[in-house]
C-alpha cells in the first residue's frame, strides 16, 4: 500500500464529521493522541496493529476533525470519545493517552469504564499537584520553540525544526494543533483543578507511563497522578522524553502488552 | 482634520538592558520608580500644554514593557479628564479581548466621560500579540470575544432604563446598570484600530471610526477596504471624520532641528519590536489557514517587523532599519521645518484619499522634554491653521 494511502475514514460523532485512522486486528485498542496532533505514520501505530484493532481519531480541532464554535473543553472531547466509542460499540477497549491524550483518556475513565478494560496514560498532563508558583507542567506558550523541543524529546531529531519543509496543508495542519491546543489548555494551564478529586472513580487496571528524559512534566507528577487512582501502576521508559510513544515505539507497545496480559490474567 | 498627541510614556532608560526582549520578560527592576514618577508627570505636562494649544489628547496602553509606561490608560485619561480643559482625550485603546470585565470598562469610560464634561473619545483595539502573556488572555477566538464585549460595553453606556442581564458566549452578567451615565448621548464615539485589511469589514459595518496605527502610505489600502464596505449600503460619501492616521511628526525652526528630532522619536522603531519570539505568535492570535498561507509565502511564522513603503508601493526598508529620510519617503514621518512639515502631510493626504483625524507621535523614543514642547508649539503656531485651512478647503472641494 502506498504510504499516502492510509487508512483514513471519515465517521461523524456526536453531530460533527471527525477523521479516524484505523488498522491492525485484535481487540480494540483507542489512541488519542499529544498536543501535536495525530499522526497516521506513527511507528507506535504499527506496533499496536500487531494485537490490537487500533483506533486512533484526531481529535476535535485537529487534523481535519471538525470543531464546532460550542466545544472548548477537554470535558467536551471526553463525552465525544464516550460517543465515538458507543457508535462503534466498542467493547472491552484498551484506551491509551498520550499527554493531552492521556488527560481527555482520564476525563474519560473518571465518566464512564463501561465499555473500557483498561487505561494506559503516557505522560499525561491534566491534574495539579503542586502550590499556585509550583510548575508542575512546563508552560509550552511561554517558552522558545528551541527550548520546548529540548524538553519534549530526548533526541533532537524528533523535534519538528524544518517548517518550509512542510506542505500548506501540513503547516495547517500544525497551526491547527497549536490553536486548539490553546482553546483547551490555555488557562488553567493543561489541567482541570477538579479532576484530580475524581481520579478514585477510575478502579479499572491503569498504566502510567513515564519517559525518563521528560521535561514537561516530572516522574514525581506521574507517580501522583498514578497515585490517584486504586488500581494503577507506575512504568519509567528509559531514553525517552515526554512521547515515549514517539522515540520508544516498540518498547512503549511491548509495556502495554506486559500490562494488557497482566491485567487479563489477574481478571481471569 | 483633528490632530492628536500621542506619547506611549516610554522609558528609554531600560532600553539597554535586553536585545532578546524589552517586553513581557523585562524585570522592572530596571524600572526606578523615581524616574518613572518624573516621566509620567512630565508626559502629563506635555497633554496639558496641548490642552493649551489646541491639540487633541491620545494615550494609548501595553504591558510589561519598557517601551510604554501606561499599564492602563483609563487611570492617564482620568487624571487628563481633571487636569485639561478643552480639547478631546482619546483613548485607543483599551484591549477589550484582554479585559475580563467590560462592565467594567463601560464604567471606566462613564467616569472619564463625565468628568471631563463629554471629552471622551473611546477606543477599543485587539492589541499586538505580545500582550496576550502578560493579559493572561486566551489568544484564540479574539475577535468574537472582542465584538462581544463591544457590544456588552456600547449597551451599558446606552441603557438608561435600569438592569439588563447578559448571557453571552463569552461574558455573563445578572444585573447590569451602569452609574454615571455618560456625559455624551447616547455614549462617546466609538474607535476601533486595525492595520488589517480582513478586519476592516467588522469595524466599518459597525459605523466606528477607523485607527490605523503606522503604517505609512499602506494605510491607503485600509482607507479604502472601508470605503468599499461603506458604500455597500451609503449613497453619500463616506465622511472623512471616520478614518485617522497616524504617524510620527517633528517640527524644528530648520529642517536641521527637525529633522534631529524625527531621529529622536523613531527610536521609538528601532525598540517597539525588540521582543522574544516566543511572544510574536501565540496560537490562534491568526487562524491556521493565513498562518500556513503566510509561512509558504514568506518562509516564516507570526507577527514580523513591518516594511516601509513609498507613495508608489515600493519598498523601502523594514521599520527598524528606517532612518527619518526613509520614514519621511514612507509616510510614517513629517520632519522638518514647518513649511516642509506642512507640504509632507498634504502631499500625504492626497496620496492616501485624506482622513479626518491625524494622531502625530510627537513624543517617542528619546526625545527630551524641551524638544518635544517646542515641537508641538512649533506645529500648533506653524502648521495646524495652515492644514485646517486646506482640510476644509479640500472637504469643500469633495462635497
Amino acid at each position: 500500500m502506498p504510504e499516502t494511502d492510509l487508512p483514513v475514514r471519515s465517521l461523524t460523532v456526536s453531530g460533527m464529521s471527525a477523521e479516524v485512522y484505523e488498522l491492525g486486528s485484535g481487540p480494540p485498542l483507542l489512541f488519542l493522541h499529544p498536543h501535536t496532533g495525530s499522526d497516521p505514520r506513527a511507528a507506535v501505530l504499527q506496533h499496536l496493529a500487531r494485537h490490537w484493532t487500533v483506533i486512533a481519531p484526531s481529535h476535535p480541532g485537529f487534523g481535519r476533525t471538525e470543531l464546532p464554535a460550542w466545544m472548548k473543553t477537554v470535558d467536551d472531547l471526553s463525552y465525544f470519545y464516550l460517543d465515538l466509542m458507543e457508535m462503534l460499540d466498542l467493547r472491552n477497549v484498551t484506551l491509551v493517552g498520550a499527554s493531552l491524550g492521556g488527560w481527555i483518556a482520564a476525563e474519560i475513565a473518571v465518566k464512564s469504564a463501561e465499555r473500557l478494560s483498561r487505561l494506559v496514560l503516557a505522560d499525561p498532563v491534566g491534574i495539579r499537584l503542586g502550590g499556585p508558583e509550583a510548575t508542575d507542567i512546563f508552560d509550552i506558550f511561554v517558552a522558545a520553540q528551541k527550548d520546548v523541543d529540548k524538553r519534549l524529546y530526548r533526541d533532537p531529531k524528533f523535534a519538528l525544526t524544518d517548517l518550509s519543509a512542510l506542505s500548506e496543508e501540513e503547516a495547517f495542519i500544525m497551526f491547527r494543533s497549536r490553536e486548539s491546543t490553546a482553546l483547551f489548555g490555555w488557562s488553567p494551564y493543561m489541567h482541570n483543578p477538579n479532576l484530580r478529586h475524581w481520579l478514585h472513580r477510575i478502579r479499572i487496571p491503569a498504566l502510567v507511563l513515564h519517559g525518563e528524559n521528560d521535561g514537561i512534566t516530572s516522574a514525581e507528577y506521574a507517580r501522583a497522578f498514578a497515585a490517584q487512582m486504586p488500581s494503577a501502576k507506575f512504568q519509567t521508559i528509559e531514553e525517552s522524553g515526554h512521547f515515549p510513544h514517539i522515540e520508544e515505539p516498540a518498547r512503549f507497545a511491548e509495556c502495554i502488552l506486559h500490562f494488557a496480559k497482566q491485567s487479563d490474567s489477574i481478571a481471569a | 482634520m483633528r490632530i492628536y498627541h500621542m506619547t506611549e510614556q516610554p522609558y528609554p532608560d531600560a532600553w539597554d538592558k535586553s536585545t532578546e526582549s524589552l517586553r513581557v520578560t523585562l524585570p522592572n527592576k530596571y524600572c526606578d520608580p523615581e524616574i518613572a514618577a518624573d516621566l509620567y508627570h512630565r508626559f502629563i505636562d506635555e497633554w496639558m500644554l496641548c490642552d493649551e494649544l489646541g491639540i487633541h489628547l491620545f494615550v494609548n496602553e501595553h504591558h510589561s514593557t519598557a517601551t510604554c509606561l501606561t499599564a492602563c490608560l483609563s487611570l492617564t485619561m482620568a487624571i487628563l479628564a481633571r487636569v485639561t480643559k478643552r480639547v478631546r482625550i482619546l483613548g485607543l485603546g483599551t484591549p477589550i479581548a484582554n479585559r475580563s470585565d467590560p462592565v467594567r470598562v463601560a464604567e471606566e469610560m462613564a467616569m472619564i466621560d463625565v468628568i471631563s464634561r463629554g471629552r471622551l473619545d473611546m477606543g477599543f483595539v485587539k492589541g499586538v500579540p505580545y500582550e496576550i502573556v502578560p493579559a493572561n488572555s486566551k489568544p484564540v477566538r479574539m475577535t468574537e470575544r472582542f465584538w462581544e464585549a463591544h457590544d456588552l460595553i456600547v449597551k451599558a453606556l446606552s441603557t438608561r432604563s435600569g438592569p439588563f442581564s447578559w448571557e453571552g458566549e463569552h461574558f455573563h452578567y445578572r444585573s447590569v446598570n451602569i452609574w454615571p451615565q455618560p456625559y455624551q448621548q447616547p455614549h462617546p464615539p466609538v474607535w476601533v484600530s486595525s492595520n488589517s485589511v480582513p478586519s476592516i469589514r467588522a469595524i466599518a459595518e459597525h459605523g466606528a471610526i477607523l485607527g490605523t496605527v503606522m503604517m505609512g502610505y499602506k494605510v491607503k489600502d485600509l482607507f479604502g477596504e472601508y470605503r468599499r464596505v461603506w458604500h455597500e449600503t451609503n449613497q453619500k460619501p463616506l465622511p472623512l471624520d471616520r478614518l485617522c492616521n497616524c504617524s510620527f511628526v517633528a517640527v524644528g525652526d530648520t529642517e536641521g532641528e527637525g529633522m534631529r528630532r524625527g531621529d529622536e522619536v523613531m527610536a521609538y522603531m528601532r525598540t517597539n519590536a525588540i521582543v522574544a519570539d516566543q511572544f510574536r505568535n501565540p496560537p490562534g492570535y491568526v487562524s491556521a489557514g493565513a498562518q500556513a498561507r503566510m509561512l509558504k509565502q514568506t518562509g516564516k511564522v507570526g507577527f514580523q517587523d513591518h516594511s516601509l513603503f513609498d507613495q508608489n508601493g515600493k519598498r523601502i526598508c523594514s521599520f527598524p532599519e528606517a532612518k527619518p529620510k526613509d520614514a519621511i519617503a514612507g509616510g510614517l514621518l513629517f520632519a522638518g521645518n514647518p513649511d516642509q512639515v506642512y507640504q509632507q502631510i498634504v502631499q500625504f493626504y492626497e496620496a492616501v484619499g485624506g482622513f479626518g483625524h491625524l494622531q502625530m507621535m510627537a513624543q517617542a523614543g528619546t526625545m527630551n522634554h524641551e524638544d518635544t514642547t517646542d515641537s508641538l508649539r512649533l506645529f500648533a503656531k506653524e502648521v495646524m491653521p495652515r492644514l485646517g485651512e486646506y482640510a476644509a478647503s479640500r472637504r469643500i472641494a469633495a462635497e
